[in-house]
């Protein structure tokens, strides 16, 4: 018996960032926390959710950790409301310290804020919107899981979410320039250019981990002949972890920062490289805590933009890509923001055989990584793993060799799918293969 | 019983209708007031066209990719809410109240046709109650203010039926009829049943972002 209680206590995973945060809380400062977030910043949409909400259960075939956990009540989205914004406003100051680890847990790590749920509400409540306010009172309490609270931390001190020094921002982009002139001699990487016509920003794991997208993108945009240039001074890592967090106040800073940099190199647009979240930072969340009703320079997504250079006629095709490829519709910018179709007529130009998975388009799986679930670490891969057995298996019905996921977290989260569940599939971006399959008219030839 | 009767259809109606009328102003005012100081997305992002694209998509059954996920349920639920409204406001009993008691004059629905209404309302009750106890997503998150909307909006239509069907004594199902019916009129504003009022605009809004913002159907 003892060792069995040995292994359950073994099993359990305490979270430092909520267990430190839970250990400093009192009643009454829950109380106070509560009436800040429900009595004076938040209104309408939600005191209407709340009311309602007829108890249908309608919602659960939206969420892919409920078809994941074969219809579990708790993981259905209005099963997660239940556990949180429910339990929070009728316990108030006397909800346990367990009680309210669950909330931080439910609202961190079981749900990704992908919205897909609002698609199957018949009342049309937005979830997210709810788990999102779980998340605002959870940041004001100090309760967030020690990782994502990590990034936030990183954010506020160096504007970046990865703890990226200002010499080795700058550095990994003269490298990245360095080595792609050996391909393209007159490519550069132009910084600070006042007056561009694009700016170019990146979430901080691209200089992290993956230098080489900085080097597709900066041969996608010199062959298509832009006038761009990319930031050395912060506002150059598009990403916003804080949004996640609850922390609303600094994710108005790092927008600020991002279009503030814009605004100084006074270019015409930001243009971004292939990431969801930071797309959904600009377009619908940040900018609405800074005041802008859409935002105060026009940004526009990778897919967006490659699609535009298609249609000019600045990007052209060389040769197809021919392994056979399914396409995974990401949250933020397809439920989000309608690039579905174009995503599509990129796929369409570059590669010979594309497979759709089912469902897609607004109705495809999440990735359970996003809405900053990986971010919330190692510890909860599990998590995210068993809460997406859905996704292996709309990925394994393809029959595909490689699926673009055109979004980082997307990529992350496909990636532990595919490798827990032995789907035997590659992830690609699209700078990935458009770089392969593009007319290079400035390349010496290698 | 005949004062009773005079009370329920006298002063408990006036104040059932006068909760009813003045709740649901008082709802939608503190709902926009609401809006208008501390939730300003709302009427920043409320976008009319497409507010009404998502309200016409799922006002019409197996349109919404769900609705065509359960397609029991979408007959029942539809079936349920169309005669809900339908019945009592035209029902020929009830018209012929407002014609004796204020002189308003209108359509009503044929006999038969209102009485197979009212028995479909009847079951889609039955239904949502079995919903409720046996699918696990409904159950684990029913409580007991559910079971009680549920028997607000199932008394006044069963002893409808009762009372119309003369089974049982006449006069009690007519006077429980009448107060059940007040009991729900006023319960609208003040409980889950104001999703009557509010839903247009809930739908409308997620549909404004869709449409507006994020540029996607949400259905």
């Amino acid at each position: 018996m003892e060792a069995t209680a040995e292994k359950a206590e073994e099993k359990k995973y305490v979270d430092a960032g909520i267990q430190k945060g839970l250990d400093a809380l009192t009643p009454e400062k829950v109380e106070k926390a509560i009436n800040r977030v429900f009595r004076a910043e938040t209104g309408a949409r939600l005191k209407a959710y709340e009311e309602i909400c007829v108890r249908c259960g309608l919602c659960a075939d939206g969420c892919h950790y409920y078809l994941s956990h074969e219809g579990d009540p708790a993981y259905a989205p209005v099963g997660k409301v239940k556990q949180t914004l429910w339990k929070l406003l009728k316990k108030r100051g006397r909800i346990t310290p367990e009680e309210l680890e669950r909330v931080a847990l439910v609202a961190y790590t079981e749900c990704n804020l992908c919205r897909r749920c609002a698609m199957y509400c018949p009342l049309g409540i937005d979830t997210a919107y709810i788990i999102t306010v779980v998340r605002r009172l959870c940041h004001l309490l100090g309760i967030t899981p020690r990782y994502i609270q990590d990034t936030a931390h990183s954010h506020s001190v160096t504007m970046n979410q990865m703890w990226v020094k200002e010499d080795e921002w700058i550095d990994s982009l003269l490298w990245q320039e360095e080595e792609a002139r050996e391909e393209i001699p007159t490519l550069r990487i132009p910084l600070d250019k006042e007056g561009a016509d694009i700016m170019y920003s990146v979430i901080a794991p691209e200089p992290k981990f993956q230098p080489q997208l900085i080097y597709y993108a900066a041969v996608i945009l010199n062959e298509c002949g832009m006038d761009w240039t990319m930031p050395s001074m912060p506002g150059w890592d598009n990403s916003d972890m804080a949004m996640f967090t609850g922390d609303v106040e600094l994710m108005g800073r790092l927008k600020r920062s991002h279009f503030e940099r814009a605004q100084k190199l006074r270019v015409k647009r930001v243009v971004m490289g292939e990431c969801g979240h930071a797309f959904r930072a600009v377009y619908d969340v940040g900018n609405r805590w800074l005041g802008w009703r859409d935002f105060p320079v026009e940004v526009v997504h990778a897919i967006d933009f490659y699609w535009q250079m298609l249609q000019e006629g600045r990007l052209k095709v060389k040769k197809k890509f021919e392994r056979p490829v399914t396409l995974h519709d990401p949250c933020n910018i397809v439920r989000g923001r309608g690039l579905h179709e174009k995503a599509r007529d990129l796929v369409r130009a570059f590669c010979s055989n594309f497979t759709e998975m089912h469902p897609n388009r607004e109705h495809n799986y999440c990735c359970c990584a996003g809405g900053g679930v990986i971010n919330c670490g190692p510890p909860y891969k599990k998590v995210r793993v068993e809460g997406n057995s859905i996704k292996a298996d709309q990925l394994k019905a393809t029959g595909a060799e490689v699926v673009i996921a055109p979004c980082h977290n997307c990529h992350s989260g496909l990636k532990d799918i595919i490798e827990a569940y032995d789907v035997g599939m590659e992830l690609s971006f699209f700078s990935e293969i458009i770089y392969e399959c593009m007319e290079k008219p400035n390349a010496v030839e290698g | 019983m005949h004062q009773v009767y005079g009370f329920v259809v006298g002063p408990l109606a006036w104040i059932a209708f006068a909760v009813f009328v003045l709740g649901s102003i008082w709802k939608m005012y503190t709902m926009y007031r609401s809006a208008k100081t501390r939730d300003g997305q709302v009427l920043a992002y409320w976008n009319l066209k497409y507010a009404l694209r998502s309200i016409i998509h799922w006002s019409v059954p197996f349109w919404p990719v769900n609705s065509r996920r359960h397609p029991f349920m979408t007959i029942v639920s539809f079936t349920f809410h169309i005669c809900l409204v339908l019945v009592p406001v035209f029902l020929l009993a009830h018209v012929m109240l407002w014609d004796y008691y204020h002189g308003f004059r209108f359509w009503s629905l044929p006999e038969g046709a209102a009485d197979v209404m009212t028995f479909l309302v009847i079951l889609a009750c039955l239904v949502f109650a079995v919903r409720r106890i046996l699918l696990r997503e409904v159950r684990y998150v029913t409580s007991a203010m559910d079971w009680a909307v549920l028997a607000i909006v199932f008394l006044p239509f069963l002893t409808g039926f009762l009372a119309y069907h003369q089974i049982g004594p006449y006069r009690v199902m007519i006077i429980l009829h009448i107060l059940f019916g007040e009991i729900m009129l006023a319960a609208i504003p003040f409980t889950r049943l104001s999703h009557m009022l509010l839903s247009p605009f809930s739908r409308g809004y997620i549909g404004s972002e869709f449409g507006g913002v994020r540029k996607a159907k949400d259905w």
